[in-house]
């Protein structure tokens, strides 16, 4: 009898190791597996001039349009800056900025400068809401891109805590996580990103950084830039022409 | 839908919080499951023999707990269907991809013990019961009905070795929650090494607390007599930890406070016109102060036995309070600024629908309907004077 358990024990504990080491095996095959696997050499980079933008929301629209965005939110956006003489910060982003800005209510005389500030996903070279997803359901593509694998997310909204930029959002129609793809299907297609299109003064730009020739080569050369919150550490690829210090 | 209300210039992403209360919940139950376990080891490992009449209880409570750990995530996610696939393809780099492995390897050990703590009460059931009952009794079990003295000796020497197991994963289960949110470099009201430590000894803290009330309310409904060592013992254990918890939890605050890191403004702002009632009256003031200074009387003092039980109770059901304002407001704090660190926003759950408060509290009461249905099959406090060895 004795022998009985002990034997049953040992055999139920074999079982235990063993089916763990089996689902281990398989769960590190399908990760190795899964997208994202290739090294990310992070080949494009995306440029935003704030000294030329001038915050007519026409990108945040056809990024709606372009990409079915539910309202209320947002995979592109643009912020306005307005700096006072004595200091103070306002900051507002009506609608995202979609509709475009109604003159500020200050004085002229009391403004010392304001100014637009488009936001998107940077797809970071290290990116938090990566390393966050349990599933890898967010991955990074093999140029680089941050993606969401709309197939594999359950919708636990990790990423959109872990990102700094709150460039994610909960999709209300599919569940599942969303965010700027700097409209990789349109890259894919040897078109530039929609939002990049429709900018009337070209102050967005999307493009190689290899290629030598390209504008967004070039300006990385000639150009100091800056990122938004650096100190995260997560490296964004998206870079601003004029960035001030009061934006966040 | 309550309505929102803004302050100063949110992201607009950030207007509405993406962890609900569902995810309040979710530490506190995991939390409640530590605790109890730590006192039923308390008995078996650290042989505190005053704990004796509620070591079943603690094991058993905490096996109940631990079945519901996981429903509020489910309630919460957006494709639940998909859940196993955290286990199924997991993603080491998130730190929420190792809780499907901690939680199962725990559950597995908290049932086993149960299993083998139980063993001498089936193997009697089993022998002394006629029909369905006795083929239940037969496969709870598993067919082996040999309670020799030497197999009860092994069997006593594998439950010290299991709940001696159960410490650590206990605490790795609950310090592990305290890291999901800790470890986020992006909001700086949870990115703290404190954060696991503090969720741990809470933890602790709520499950000693939880025990102590259901014991107590046990014997006051039942015919059960109260022991009122045992109670004391739970009272000494319970001072000690949350001496400590609050503690942390303190100073944790003046580093942020003393620190006021560019973000502080922000989340003191936060604190202060979003959370003034919840972590400064609640979680800081009176569900701190008065348990710390009267579990201190309780303890230290003599008083007659039904005094210091009152005060003890009392003083368990705030701490219980503070436990849970301390997972909202830390869960929920943490949602209530915005990135751009220049504006707040505000979050009230709702009654109805799947992350609303009545499924929260269904899904906080199903775990009591575990422990009553339990109770019917297996006791889960001995009635008489033991005999048996566990
Ligand atoms: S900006 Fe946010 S969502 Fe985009 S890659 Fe970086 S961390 Fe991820
Ligand atoms: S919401 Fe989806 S993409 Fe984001 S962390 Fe969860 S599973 Fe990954």
């Amino acid at each position: 009898m004795k022998h009985d358990r002990r034997e049953f024990i040992r055999k139920a504990g074999w079982t235990f190791i063993g089916s763990g080491l089996y689902i281990n095996l398989f769960s590190v095959g399908s990760t190795l597996a899964g997208p994202g696997s290739c090294a990310p050499q992070n080949l494009f980079a995306f440029i935003v001039d704030t000294e030329t933008c001038i915050g007519c929301g026409k990108c945040v629209a056809a990024c709606r349009t372009e990409n079915s965005v539910p309202a209320d939110n947002f995979r592109t956006w643009v912020e306005r800056y307005t700096i006072l003489n004595n200091g103070s910060v306002e900051v507002d982003s009506p609608h995202g900025g979609e509709l475009g800005f109604a003159p500020v209510s200050f004085n002229k005389t009391d403004i010392q400068k304001s100014f637009f500030v488009p936001k998107l996903c940077n797809h970071c070279r290290k990116p938090n809401c990566v390393q966050v997803c349990p599933v890898g359901a967010t991955y990074v593509s093999p140029e680089g891109f941050v993606l969401v694998d709309e197939k594999r997310c359950i919708g636990c909204s990790y990423c959109m805590q872990a990102c700094p930029y709150s460039a994610r959002f909960m999709n209300p129609v599919t569940h599942v996580a969303d965010k700027c793809t700097w409209c990789y299907h349109r890259i894919r297609q040897g078109k530039t990103a929609a939002c990049v299109q429709v900018c009337p003064v070209g102050a967005r730009l999307l493009g190689r950084v290899d290629d030598e020739n390209g504008p967004v080569a070039r300006l990385l050369k000639a150009r100091r830039l800056q990122v938004l919150k650096p100190e995260t550490g997560n490296e964004p690829m998206v870079f601003y022409i004029g960035l001030a210090k009061e934006v966040h | 839908m309550h309505e929102i209300v803004t302050s100063g210039f949110l992201f607009p992403n950030d207007l509405h919080a993406h962890w609900s209360v569902m995810i309040v919940l979710y530490p506190y139950i995991t939390g409640l499951v530590a605790g109890a376990f730590i006192v039923s080891s308390l008995y078996h490992v650290f042989g505190i023999k005053e704990l004796k009449p509620v070591a079943r209880f603690s094991l058993v409570a905490a096996f109940a707990f631990l079945l519901f750990a996981c429903t509020p995530l489910l309630f919460h996610l957006g494709h639940p269907e998909r859940a196993l696939n955290i286990m199924l393809t997991p993603k080491f780099t998130s730190a929420m991809s190792g809780f499907g492995y901690i939680y199962s390897f725990y559950l597995v050990i908290v049932l086993l013990e149960i299993w083998f703590v139980y063993r001498p009460e089936i193997i009697r059931r089993a022998r002394e019961t006629q029909g369905p009952l006795k083929a239940l009794y037969w496969c709870l079990a598993l067919g082996s009905l040999n309670d020799t003295e030497a197999a009860l000796a092994l069997d006593h020497k594998i439950i010290k070795v299991l709940a001696a197991i159960g410490i650590p994963a206990a605490c790795i289960l609950h310090g592990y929650v305290g890291f999901l949110f800790g470890s986020l470099k992006s909001n700086p009201w949870w990115s703290s090494p404190l954060m696991p430590v503090i969720f741990l000894l809470s933890a602790i803290v709520s499950g000693i607390s939880i025990l102590i009330i259901s014991y107590w309310l046990v014997c006051r409904f039942t015919s059960l007599k109260l022991d009122t060592a045992c109670l004391t013992v739970m009272f000494k254990y319970l001072w000690a930890f949350f001496i400590l918890d609050v503690a942390l939890e303190g100073l944790e605050l003046l580093t942020h406070i003393y620190e006021s890191h560019e973000e502080w403004h922000i989340v003191s702002r936060m604190l202060s016109e979003r959370l003034g009632f919840s972590f400064y009256i609640l979680q800081l003031g009176i569900c701190s102060v008065i348990p710390l200074i009267v579990l201190g009387f309780v303890v230290l003092k003599k008083m007659p036995d039904t005094i210091r039980i009152r005060l003890g109770l009392i003083c368990s059901a705030l701490i219980l309070v503070q436990v849970l304002a301390m997972r909202w407001n830390v869960i929920v704090g943490g949602q209530l600024f915005s990135k751009s660190l220049r504006g707040l926003t505000s979050y009230t759950p709702g009654i109805l629908g799947r992350e609303g408060l009545l499924i929260a509290l269904v899904l906080f009461v199903m775990p009591f309907v575990v422990m009553y249905v339990f109770n019917l099959i297996l006791p889960l406090f001995n009635k008489e004077t033991e005999t048996q060895q566990q």
